[in-house]
């Protein structure tokens, strides 16, 4: 892995692939073009606020019920402990 | 973990920590739209009081602040706004999560995101909140019936 | 752009994270150890994720009345952050689990000890 550091793009390059403004194929990126349309989109300064609750809402609501299911599982797996 | 012997200074502690906490919990929800911050560093901090209740003033206590039997019921409801959003999208002709096609009480299509995008943090506070406090009770549970 | 111990240090201190966490979950023989070194290496996954967002220059991304927003540069990259934010929050419910199995576990062999489980298990 020490080897492999070196073909990564340097600590806070503006040039990396990350922040491209359009990707290989000419669809923009998705950091750039997020922070370019967020306020217009929901009229939302923060911009990670607009990523996770719009444009990735479908990502947060999955997360949300993985949240909700460790806390059922953990009910579940606990809850006959004191009967054994 | 007995809670015999607490002293007055750190329950006098815990008392006026817990409710700076909450204040500062309920901005950082409700503020994240214009700094950072939103509902799941909202949610773990309203956790946070409500746990740092649950050390320092002993279980009866803090059942009175949040129950262990309404944290499950708090954590769906919390899941369920945020799913009920998304299904009333999609009775509004759109996609799911679709913040345009909500029905609009006299809003722009950009301030029915403003609207959605809280709502859905208020859902996400409340169900990382309440699942956070009830994997708390759930590992303490021995502890309490022993000490 | 400064030299390659600016450039890499903090690539490689997030690796050296890693590769702790990794001997904490491969190597430790108690389960505790191990969940702690599951932590330690999810945060290292989680530093190198926030490390690769960062921009030479660029502010938070919350949008700055002096800054215009066609202006990418000058804000550092929202996305690693949104996901890293839904990771925490997975991570630490998934540590919930995981102490709550293991406190299954000690009740069932009286041990947390994998080698005194494996006996215990194989009578």
């Amino acid at each position: 892995m020490l080897y492999v550091v070196r073909d990564l793009p340097p600590r806070g390059d503006v040039e990396a692939p990350l922040h491209a403004k359009s990707s290989e194929v000419g669809s923009p990126a998705a950091g750039t073009y997020y922070i370019e349309s967020s306020y217009k989109d929901a009229g939302t300064d923060n911009i990670v606020t607009v990523v996770l609750a719009d444009y990735r809402g479908f990502d947060t609501f999955g997360e949300t019920v993985v949240v909700f299911a460790a806390g059922a599982a953990c009910l579940l797996i606990l809850r006959g402990r004191r009967r054994s | 973990m007995k809670s015999v012997g607490v002293s007055p200074i750190v329950r006098l502690a815990c008392r006026c920590m817990a409710r700076l906490i909450q204040i500062f919990a309920l901005y950082v929800i409700f503020h994240g739209h214009y700094s950072p911050g939103g509902g799941f560093q909202g949610g773990a901090l309203l956790a946070a009081a409500v746990i740092l209740i649950r050390i320092g003033e002993g279980r009866p206590v803090s059942q009175v602040e949040l129950s262990s039997s309404a944290t499950l019921g708090i954590g769906s409801f919390g899941a369920l706004l945020f799913g009920g959003v998304g299904l009333l999208a999609l009775l509004g002709g759109g996609n799911f999560l679709q913040y345009d096609a909500l029905p609009s009480f006299g809003l722009s299509p950009v301030g029915l995101h403003y609207w959605g995008i809280l709502v859905i943090e208020l859902g996400v506070a409340l169900a990382v909140m309440a699942i956070l406090v009830s994997i708390f009770d759930v590992l303490t549970e021995d502890d309490e019936s022993e000490g | 752009m400064n030299g390659f111990f600016e450039d890499y240090s903090a690539y490689i201190m997030c690796f050296l994270l890693l590769t702790v966490g990794l001997y904490g979950m491969l190597l430790k023989r108690n389960y505790v150890k191990k969940v702690i070194g599951m932590t330690i290496f999810q945060a290292a996954i989680i530093l190198f994720f926030i490390l690769t967002a960062y921009k030479e220059g660029g502010t938070v991304p919350v949008k700055d009345p002096t800054l215009p927003l066609d202006q990418a540069d000058a804000y550092i990259n929202p996305l690693p952050h949104a996901l890293m934010l839904t990771a925490i929050v997975v991570g630490v419910a998934t540590v919930g689990v995981a102490l709550s199995l293991l406190i299954r576990v000690y009740g069932a062999y009286g041990s947390l000890d994998e080698d005194k489980i494996q006996q215990e298990a194989s009578k």
